[in-house]
């Protein structure tokens, strides 16, 4: 790790000013930064600790709907009795996530901030990859591409994204809150992640300087009957073979409305939206009428060498958590 | 800002709080709270295994949650209440973790064990240890190379309704 100055930012204002210095880093849990550093993939001057930032760690659900401060802690949010209760998704993919130990020092703006776990980007021995290096090629294209994406990849990358609970985010429609040099602004979840395209190593819409102040969700009766399923080679301390998130609204047995995010397949958490609109007026109990309805938005799916299997785990995965969501599986 | 934001500097001066006594020292800005304990101050009952966030052998608790000290930057902990494995209980005595481990026979070569009690204790404090599954799932990020993890379960489960953990 090379040397780098630290400060711990005591307003908002301070810790914009700091982080918008050339070669500055921001820190709040550091599960992700530490390693990042560890490996050489980052080589910051300066670090920027959030955590003194008073009011950015609270957990409020009203009637509106939720705000996650971006310094609220994984645990704490998976543990919030009116989140468990109103956005099951967001709770049920926080406690998937990591370890006990890790979620209680992760910081939810933190985890939207992760990078892929592709094993050519974490090379300790660092190897090709247009994240880490651009330009130095991708070696997941002519290597292991198990775990890599079927939707939404390029020739330059086919790395996914490794969070659980941006893909509930990503479902339940939320809002991230940024605060930077060019003052405040509000992102779409569905526009926070960038598609890999021909610069792989640009990942988020944030610019140098700007930094995560909350996460808003709406209240809806989509979050109140959410589900996250997730599918992993363990049973827990594993990322996402695949993973979704589904909200959704009942008439009787059938579909009113839906969302639905997939996690451990693309870039970034994969909305089907082909597949909500198909939805409206399906019966829940009726497998295949469910399956047809993901056709458009799989016809998409590009698998690599080794992830075909990926495509099918993922359709299946879609209607078990629609099913268990609605309460018929 | 701190000042030292205004002058760059690779060390720090700070104040660690671990099992109760004050230290002071000046780390260096990369150095890990795991290095600091062990190297700096001793407690090398706190073991580093991976050093990278994916064993769970340095578990210490700070502000009486359980965090990873491999990936905690030592200076972000100025001031804060740490506990390591030998501050759980007095000197010369066993906390009824640590004796449910022994009565339990919930190590091997030891090396995991008191990664493995520091999260047991967090597990149970938290109301996590209800059954053999919900105490897998919450201990996960502990990894024991010998492969105790049924002895390790039964000494959880031992001390789920023990008061005062």
């Amino acid at each position: 790790m090379q040397t780098f100055s630290y400060a711990r930012a005591a307003t908002l204002a301070d810790a914009i000013t700091a982080a918008a210095q050339a070669d500055t880093m921001v820190i709040a849990g550091g599960t992700e930064l530490l390693n990042w550093m560890k490996d050489g993939i980052v080589l910051p001057q300066r670090i920027v600790d959030l955590n003194a930032l008073s009011g950015l760690d609270q957990i409020v659900v009203d009637g509106n709907g939720l705000k996650l401060g971006a310094l609220a802690r994984m645990s704490d949010v998976a543990e919030h009795d009116a989140v468990k209760r109103d956005y099951p998704a967001i709770s049920q993919a926080l406690f998937k996530s990591a370890s006990a130990q890790i979620r209680n020092m992760a910081s939810m703006g933190g985890n939207l901030m992760q990078r892929t776990r592709c094993p050519y980007f974490r090379a300790e021995v660092e190897l090709a990859c247009n994240k880490r290096r651009p330009g130095s090629g991708c070696s997941a294209l002519d290597g292991e591409d198990r775990h890599a994406a079927i939707f939404g990849a390029s020739e330059h990358c086919i790395a996914t994204h490794p969070s659980d609970v941006a893909v509930a985010l990503a479902a339940l429609d939320a809002l991230i809150h940024v605060n930077g040099p060019g003052g405040s602004r509000e992102i779409p979840f569905a526009d926070f992640h960038r598609l890999p395209g021909d610069a792989p190593n640009r990942e988020t819409q944030l610019s140098h300087g700007e930094i995560i102040t909350s996460i808003e969700v709406p209240a809806s009766a989509l979050s109140k009957r959410s589900h996250y399923l997730k599918i992993r080679e363990r049973a827990s301390y594993e990322f996402a073979l695949v993973s979704a998130a589904v909200g959704l609204d009942l008439q009787g047995g059938a579909i009113r409305e839906a969302r639905i995010a997939l996690g451990g397949v693309a870039p970034k958490p994969w909305r089907l939206s082909a597949a909500e609109q198909a939805l409206r007026g399906v019966s829940l109990s009726d497998t295949a009428a469910l399956r047809n309805a993901l056709d458009t938005d799989f016809s998409q799916a590009k698998p690599g060498r080794h992830n075909g299997f990926k495509v099918e785990l993922a359709r299946r995965t879609v209607i078990r958590a629609l099913q268990t969501a609605g309460g018929v599986a | 800002m701190a000042t030292n934001s205004l002058m760059p500097s690779a060390t720090t001066a700070i104040t660690l709080r671990v099992n109760g006594q004050t230290h002071r020292l000046d780390v260096d800005n990369r150095g890990t709270l795991l290095d600091a304990l062990r190297e700096s101050l001793t407690f090398t009952g706190t073991k580093k295994g991976c050093d990278r966030g994916e064993c769970g052998s340095c578990t210490v608790h700070i502000e009486g949650r359980s965090a990873l000290s491999c990936l905690t930057l030592a200076v972000m902990t100025e001031g804060k209440e740490i506990t390591t494995i030998e501050g759980l209980a007095p000197a010369g005595a066993l906390h009824p973790v640590q004796a449910a481990f022994i009565e339990h026979d919930g190590f091997q070569c030891g090396y995991c064990t008191p990664g493995q009690i520091m999260s047991a204790v967090a597990c149970i404090r938290e109301g996590h240890a209800g059954s053999d599954d919900e105490i897998r799932e919450f201990m996960s990020g502990n990894l024991c190379r010998c492969s105790a993890y049924p002895q390790i379960v039964s000494a959880v489960r031992a001390c789920a309704t023990v008061k005062g953990i």
